[in-house]
């Protein structure tokens, strides 16, 4: 401990690793493989013989030669300076969560590990039958009549539920005419951007001053154009929609679907189901709400599921279940077809389904009730420090499982922004806050999110943290504006990262654009 | 009465009180007041049974594997888009160690490590790929390619796409999804050109005719669905810029230890998958999409996908790994935005990464060579069972046609028989290719051995018998 402060005294690993692409020497190697055998090199001759001339690679590239040991190293020496979650990850708007061993264990197995997506079904039974029983579980949850799991993260099965939605209106005879998909400034990029790259034009509503678009914002946008509603709720200030009833029969009456963006489903779970509201379609993602790992940004998966109106349209192949074998249905002329190959990253629903029943319904009430208790009991103490305020401060309710905060008061007074203060907290252990999405709606803004995975210790050495480096904003600016000063790396330079001459996607190109320096 | 529960540090009664009574809550239950009476669900969430304790949800789980069948205690010769290679050990333990498997996201500096990994990836892909900007990766091969042309859609201003017939299906389905349907106003049209009976290659005649100046893109694979090396793929990169369209090039790049990178015969954007350089199957789980270009700024405008530069830090000679052009995605632009991106498959860009620095140059020369051998061997050894015949008898990489036509026996009968014999036959062509009969994809690897082989024909020439 640190006699001054009381918090743990923390300092990253310093590797002065190099990149690997100035590692190792000729001739060295970390895996080996052997000649062809002999009876096949005799039957078919050398291999550059058996492909054709004009495509054969002529040099060779320029990758390192390393031992298997070297590499090793390399790699855990990197992973030694990430801090990725080995200190207080309050990284809001996307539920950090524990993600239990157990599941990993098993998800290494050949039984998954080593399956074929074109296996028949016959032998993928296992996975089929989690598949179908994590559907079920995920209908109860939601009220929805089917899940698919073909979505490879959240934005993908906002992108699911773009291109059902030109199905379903192409199956009325509407697309074309019904062009508009209408979500909220709080609204997760992915919505208004999914709905773009599906062919929409897209309507923003406007927040009030109670935290969401007024239902007149929305009876005046809605119309017969309207697709679709996609729409979070809560969204990332912790405000529950109070009126997103009246919002779905608004949008129903014009005509239009009514997708949940579940993204937020960790305060609400176990109290209501989306379809209940009037929902058509939901989203949840089994990487942030379930267990599942994020991975550093996936393998993910984004379980859409909808109502018995929409299914014909899902993605195939769906997973039924005859009473003796489950199976794989490719039938269905209606079918979006595919957003992505293959089945779904089947071994995220595996440890997202280990993870659901191990909590079971009370579990999930549990984790719900922690996340939302421990939301309040931080905003209750980081409302304390000076120069911290919230979002719609007049909305003296208590918030859902996030708020959204602002240091514009630091900010002015100091010099010091939100961004130098996430740097310098990483000093003392804290990983990286989330900001806000973009547009920021409050001045120097920043979201924790407390789920119900860190203990009441922990949340109160962040809390301690962010008071110490506020004070040190006020003491000694430059101090936190020169942040980080105990991590693996300083502070980066950003104008390089967004100049043509500067900038270095690859070894390659670096290696090109500096060679005269 | 509630429970403590091994996930959730703070289920436990006295904790709940002791912040319940910090903020001034009379119960957990007040917290939810903003949500209306008439929201709540009256019906009770009816789930399975918990099962807290780890020793009898690992039972419960084990006993579900335990109803797969897997590719370690079969043979199988499946691919088409996912295949078993050798995946060394590292690489797994790696991509599982906590500081890459379980947060989402990070600052350069705090997650420095992580981004130097990343840069890692697309330094070394680019060095197989020989292309300056490699994007991290997108969800899948299919995803790569549906960015891909919806680039060079935006770069020329046309929206008319040239494929090859001779695609996987559920590839073709993902472009086609994400060239929109016709009825949308950004359509992009999609157009199959046929190939030639003999040598499976596109045929050139029919993609001369199409080309016109409302193509945006023509886009190849090589080795294509069908296993085969696309011999013309500097003729038609020459067609494709003629008509002033984008070449875009589809890639598996564990051939480009032996085969030439899309580079050298004019491909303007590349793209494939990653799941074959140290990504296990998983059921499909381990695909992975990558997309590159030359460094010009008119591409890198463009990417809906994460980039990763090197850049210095504050301080002299340190060098530190930040994200690029991050504006000009959905997060920064929202529906402005170049597409969408959103969680991917970073993890398993970190075994590919830890997977190229084991391999080097002489790893993946090697690999190719064995690859191209073993697959040429099985060729020739099952085309010798009565009722087998090999249709494109060269020029292939790890994949070729097996066609069944002349045993008068279906490929799903086959593959049925040949399960009882603990082997994964071929992938059935005959619906999405009916013009290549009673057809089947087979898939040879480094994994495989000679006995391997010579087990498949000695089933089959029971099977066929």
């Amino acid at each position: 401990m640190k006699a001054e402060t009381g918090l743990r005294k923390y300092h990253a690993a310093v590797w002065d690793e190099p990149v690997v692409m100035e590692m190792g020497r000729p001739g060295r190697r970390g895996v080996t493989f052997p000649a062809a055998e002999d009876a096949v090199a005799q039957a078919v001759g050398a291999a550059s013989d058996l492909l054709p001339a004009a495509m054969r690679r002529q040099t060779r590239p320029a990758l390192p030669e390393m031992s298997e040991p070297d590499v090793l190293r390399h790699y855990l020496h990197l992973s030694q300076q990430t801090l990725g979650m080995m200190g207080i990850n309050l990284f809001g708007t996307c539920t950090m969560k524990y993600n239990p061993r157990l599941g990993e264990a098993l998800a290494a197995r050949p039984e998954i590990a080593e399956m074929h997506p074109l296996q028949d079904e016959e032998t993928l039974q296992g996975i089929l039958k989690i598949v179908y029983d994590f559907d079920l579980m995920l209908r109860e949850l939601s009220g929805m009549d089917r899940f698919v799991f073909q979505a490879a993260g959240g934005a993908d099965a906002a992108y699911t539920h773009a291109c059902v939605t030109r199905a379903w209106l192409a199956a009325r005879g509407e697309i074309g005419k019904r062009d508009e998909i209408i979500t909220s400034l709080q609204a997760h990029p992915c919505n208004p951007a999914t709905a773009a790259t599906a062919g929409f034009k897209v309507i923003t509503l406007p927040l009030e001053e109670n935290g969401y678009p007024s239902l007149d914002a929305l009876k005046a946008a809605v119309s017969d154009r309207t697709a679709a509603l996609m729409i979070n709720n809560p969204d990332d200030m912790g405000i529950y929609n109070p009126d997103i009833k009246e919002w779905i029969r608004v949008v129903h009456e014009a005509g239009g679907l009514c997708f949940y963006d579940h993204a937020n489903f960790n305060g609400v779970m176990s109290r209501l189901r989306a379809r209940e509201l009037g929902f058509d379609a939901c989203m949840f993602m089994l990487h942030k709400t379930f267990g599942a790992p994020k991975g550093g940004g996936g393998p993910a998966v984004g379980a859409y599921g909808c109502s018995e109106e929409l299914a014909p349209y899902l993605p195939q192949p769906l997973v039924s279940f005859d009473g003796g074998l489950y199976r794989l249905d490719h039938a269905g002329e209606r079918s979006i077809g595919k957003v992505r190959e293959f089945l779904g990253n089947l071994p995220v629903v595996l440890k997202a389904y280990a993870w659901t029943r191990s909590l079971g319904a009370e579990g999930l009430r549990e984790a719900a009730d922690l996340s939302v208790l421990a939301n309040n009991y931080m905003e209750h103490e980081l409302l304390k420090l000076r120069g911290v305020s919230r979002s719609h401060p007049h909305i003296d309710l208590w918030r859902m499982e996030m708020t959204r905060f602002s240091l514009g008061q630091v900010f002015e007074e100091t010099g010091v922004s939100a961004m130098d203060i996430q740097n310098r907290m990483v000093d003392y252990g804290i990983d990286a806050f989330w900001l806000s999405h973009e547009p920021w709606i409050v001045p120097q803004p920043f979201t924790p999110e407390a789920g119900e995975m860190w203990s009441k210790e922990d949340l109160d050495n962040w809390i301690a943290v962010l008071g110490t480096v506020i004070e040190e904003a006020y003491a000694d600016p430059d101090l936190v504006r020169t942040a980080p000063h105990n991590q693996a790396v300083h502070q980066i330079k950003a104008a390089p990262l967004e100049d043509p001459a500067r900038w270095a996607m690859t070894w390659r190109a670096y290696l090109r654009k500096n060679s005269d320096r | 009465m509630t429970f403590t529960h091994p996930f959730m540090a703070n289920s436990v009664d006295a904790i709940k009180q002791e912040m319940l009574d910090a903020i001034g809550a009379p119960s957990v239950e007040a917290l939810f007041e903003q949500i209306p009476a008439d929201h709540r669900t009256t019906r009770p969430f009816d789930l399975p049974p918990a099962l807290r304790s780890e020793v009898a949800l690992r039972r419960h789980l084990l006993s579900l594997l335990g109803r797969n069948q897997d590719c370690e205690s079969n043979l199988s010769f499946l691919g088409g888009g996912c295949w078993q290679h050798h995946v060394p050990a590292i690489c797994d333990e790696i991509a599982g160690r906590s500081e890459f498997l379980t947060p989402v996201w990070g600052t350069p500096s705090s997650d420095h490590g992580r981004n130097q990994a990343w840069f890692e990836f697309t330094s070394q892909l680019g060095e197989l790929l020989e292309m300056e900007i490699v994007s991290l990766p997108v969800y899948s091969w299919g995803c790569a390619a549906g960015h891909a042309i919806r680039m060079a859609s935006r770069l020329t201003g046309r929206r008319q796409v040239l494929v090859p017939r001779i695609l996987c299906p559920e590839r073709l389905s993902v472009i086609r999804n994400y060239c929109q349907p016709p009825a949308m106003p950004d359509h992009i049209d999609v157009v199959e050109i046929g190939f030639d009976a003999a040598t499976g290659l596109l045929d050139l005649a029919e993609l001369e005719a199409r080309l016109s100046e409302r193509t945006a893109a023509v886009y190849v694979e090589t080795p294509n669905y069908l296993g085969l090396i696309e011999t013309q793929a500097a003729a038609i990169a020459r067609l494709a810029h003629a008509a002033g369209a984008e070449f875009i090039v589809g890639v598996d790049p564990i051939s480009l230890g032996v085969l030439a990178p899309p580079a050298t015969f004019g491909a303007d954007i590349v793209v494939g998958t990653t799941q074959p350089l140290g990504v296990h199957m998983n059921c499909g789980g381990g695909t992975g999409g990558f997309i590159a270009s030359r460094d010009e700024e008119r591409y890198a405008r463009e990417y809906p996908a994460l980039l990763v530069s090197i850049a210095e830090t504050t301080v002299p000679g340190e060098r530190a790994f930040g994200l690029s052009l991050l504006h000009q995605s959905s997060y920064g632009s929202r529906e402005n935005g170049k597409d969408w991106t959103g969680n991917s498959v970073y993890l398993w860009a970190i075994s590919n990464a830890v997977y190229m620095s084991l391999m080097g140059p002489e790893g993946f020369r090697e690999v190719g060579e064995l690859i191209v051998q073993q697959a040429h061997y099985a060729a020739r050894v099952l085309a010798a069972v009565p009722g087998v015949a090999v249709t494109f008898r060269g020029g292939f990489f790890k994949e070729f046609v097996l066609d069944f036509s002349g045993s008068g026996k279906s490929v799903q009968a086959i593959n049925k028989a040949l399960r009882a014999h603990g082997i994964f036959g071929g992938h059935d062509l005959s619906a999405a290719f009916p013009e290549l009969g009673q057809s089947a994809l087979y898939a040879v690897t480094e994994i495989h051995t000679r006995a391997d082989i010579d087990r498949l024909a000695a089933a089959l020439a029971e099977v066929l018998g």
